[in-house]
């Protein structure tokens, strides 16, 4: 594949929008970045990586943080700015690449080979989900979905326009729970197969 | 009468409440609720075009006392405080030319080189650089060049700049207490209470001066075990960057040298000369954009016109409180508490200000609080003075407690985090909270031992 795409994840808790994006960055034999970047920049700025897990894909907090020249006192800020532009390097040297959360959709929209995805799922699938990997019960499964999709809508629309989760802000939407994990990565593999035809003859064109 | 002072005080707290929401920029929030003051609290609700002009105070600019105050300076009158604006807009055109020259690098560097690179003296003496600078020059600036060469010299001497950045915002803060042109609320109060560069020197000067001293000797004894850790590790001296050489220009360097210089001598010296804050503002930058030549235009651009807007409309909300009487049952609220006692009124004043100024804007918070100050000297029959100082150092100081109290705090920990180097709350808080009550406390004990 010579021409750059760059595929986007936003996804529901417990939709398995994540392990998705793992197929989908193994079909492709993409990098996936996700929570494992913070890793990278913790090595980079010599960081404690609990430090900058504390503070991921969390929203400021408004009355705890204060903007001057658009400088920002908030750590979750700092943090979410220092993986846009860890993103935004690895576009721009012209990886493909996978990308889960983060606000890729926002971040790297000027890219052409862009496609944004969005996995949601019915309730049910995420409860299961959410209970056998934290080996929980179903109520609190409930509260981590309602706490953490509610974290990640905050998250997102404050640095983003468009709203998250909305149809609008995405290229394809898709619930999980219809086809299975499998069948969702095919029917996705297709529409990014599509996709690359159309972005590969708008550069001819060009 | 109550309607409007209802409606003054429901749009002074939807602007605070905006301010803290960051939904919309400060000067549009402070504009916009300026005009809802000027045409619901005095057109629908006074229905009084006398406040409106004096709120406005545009007739202010055109007397000969705006610009030249011979002899005893008279108290200025309310409102728009123009005095201020144009001063900030002449310093930030200084400031601009300043940094565009390479000053404060140069300067930074040349003070590292001077104590040979070692992190304990460059802690020392960025400590009382941030101080002296923040005398004269707003406070953001001073952070925001001093904690990018902390950051710098932290990774070529291998130590961590936190707790040098953390010393180097407070004393900024300090510092900017010690002067009139030093912190915007010290302008604030100064023009609109009529006192000199003098004046503050030899009030809040002198008690921001031994508390540097106390806070120096704190911070030492607090960040003396993580700065220690590595001044062992030995480093080749020919990487040490040559101050020489951040000058690129040195024409422009030595002109902006001399501007400072001369805007330090006006200031200091305007008790003396008449020549008021505002001309001072309006000469520097004059000067400025004479010696900047063809980059005028690129100067002018450079100026936070967004700030000066902001004060605008932020004098105008205030100026609502002030016309509807807000202010004066305030001030009558406090005369209540204390009893008409007025070292419990310098208590009330001075801890109000710093709890408040920790968590909001200190800049409207003074400019509302002067008024109050004014109001309660007169029922109580005090001397101004002493609550002016009063107010002056709870609010400049109160805003070191917290990452979000200042600005000079907001922007240290953005350039720090920027570099990875994150502060949250609990890791700011620990050092600064004590250091912010410490001086609090000299405060009150010197204003008690002084004026009473």
């Amino acid at each position: 594949m010579s021409q750059q795409i760059i595929i986007s994840i936003g996804r529901e808790f417990g939709s398995g929008g994540h392990e998705i994006a793992e197929k989908l960055a193994a079909r492709y034999g993409f990098p996936m970045y996700d929570r494992s970047l913070l890793k990278k920049l913790s090595e980079k700025h010599n960081m404690e990586l609990d430090v900058l897990k504390k503070f991921d894909e969390k929203p400021k907090n408004i009355f705890l943080s204060r903007t001057e020249k658009g400088l920002s006192s908030s750590p979750e800020q700092a943090v979410a700015k220092m993986q846009f532009d860890f993103l935004r390097d690895k576009a721009a040297s012209g990886e493909s690449f996978v990308v889960v959360g983060r606000c890729a959709e926002t971040v790297l929209k000027d890219y052409k080979g862009l496609v944004k995805i969005f996995v949601n799922a019915d309730m049910d699938m995420k409860l299961q989900r959410t209970m056998e990997s934290y080996d929980i019960s179903e109520k609190k499964a409930r509260l981590m979905i309602r706490e953490m999709d509610k974290r990640r809508k905050q998250y997102h629309n404050s640095h983003s326009d468009c709203k998250w989760g909305k149809a609008k802000s995405y290229d394809l939407t898709i619930n999980s729970s219809r086809m299975g994990i499998d069948g969702t990565v095919d029917i996705l593999a297709r529409y990014i197969e599509a996709r690359r035809k159309v972005i590969a003859s708008e550069n001819t064109n060009e | 009468m109550v309607f409007t002072q209802v409606l003054a005080i429901v749009i002074f707290l939807a602007m605070f409440l905006l301010i803290i929401s960051e939904k919309w920029e400060r000067h549009v929030i402070t504009l916009s609720c300026g005009l809802l003051t000027l045409v619901l609290v005095f057109g629908v609700g006074m229905r009084s075009m006398k406040a409106v002009m004096d709120t406005l105070n545009i007739q202010g600019i055109f007397q000969t006392s705006f610009w030249y105050q011979a002899g005893e300076v008279s108290e200025s009158s309310t409102g728009i405080n123009w005095a201020t604006i144009i001063f900030v807009a002449g310093m930030m055109i200084m400031v601009e030319g300043m940094a565009k020259a390479g000053f404060f690098r140069w300067l930074c560097m040349r003070i590292a080189r001077m104590v040979s690179f070692q992190v304990i003296p460059i802690f020392i003496t960025f400590m009382l650089l941030s101080g002296v600078l923040a005398m004269f020059i707003d406070s953001i600036t001073v952070i925001l060049f001093l904690a990018a060469v902390t950051i710098e010299l932290a990774q070529l001497l291998k130590f961590d700049p936190v707790p040098m950045i953390l010393s180097e915002i407070f004393c900024a803060n300090l510092g900017g207490s010690a002067t009139m042109c030093g912190d915007p609320p010290n302008i604030i109060i100064g023009t609109s209470m009529g006192y000199s560069f003098a004046d503050f020197i030899q009030n809040t000067g002198l008690i921001a001066g031994l508390s540097l001293i106390v806070i120096i000797i704190y911070f030492y004894f607090v960040f003396r075990k993580e700065l220690r850790q590595v001044t062992a590790q030995k480093q080749d001296p020919s990487n040490y960057p040559e101050p020489g050489q951040i000058i690129t220009d040195k024409r422009s360097f030595g002109i902006s040298c001399v501007i400072f210089l001369c805007a330090v001598v006006l200031l200091v010296s305007h008790a003396q000369t008449g020549l008021t804050v505002a001309t001072i503002g309006v000469f520097i930058a004059a000067v400025t954009l004479i010696a900047a030549g063809k980059d005028a235009v690129s100067l002018l651009k450079k100026v936070d016109y967004k700030t000066l807007l902001f004060f605008v409309g932020l004098f105008i909300v205030v100026g609502g409180l002030e016309q509807t009487g807000v202010l004066e049952l305030l001030a009558g609220l406090i005369e209540t508490i204390s009893g008409g006692q007025t070292m419990i009124m310098v208590a009330i004043i001075i801890i109000l200000s710093a709890v408040a100024s920790a968590f909001v804007d200190n800049i409207p918070f003074a400019a509302t609080m002067i008024p109050v100050i004014r109001s309660l000297a007169e029922m109580n029959g005090l001397d101004t003075s002493v609550l002016a100082w009063t107010l002056a150092m709870g609010t400049d100081i109160g805003g070191s407690a917290t990452p979000i109290g200042a600005s000079a705090n907001v922007v240290g920990i953005a350039v720090a985090s920027k570099e990875g180097y994150l502060i949250g709350w609990g890791k700011y808080c620990k050092t600064m909270a004590p250091a912010t009550i410490i001086v609090i406390a000299i405060s009150m004990v010197m204003i008690y031992l002084r004026y009473f």
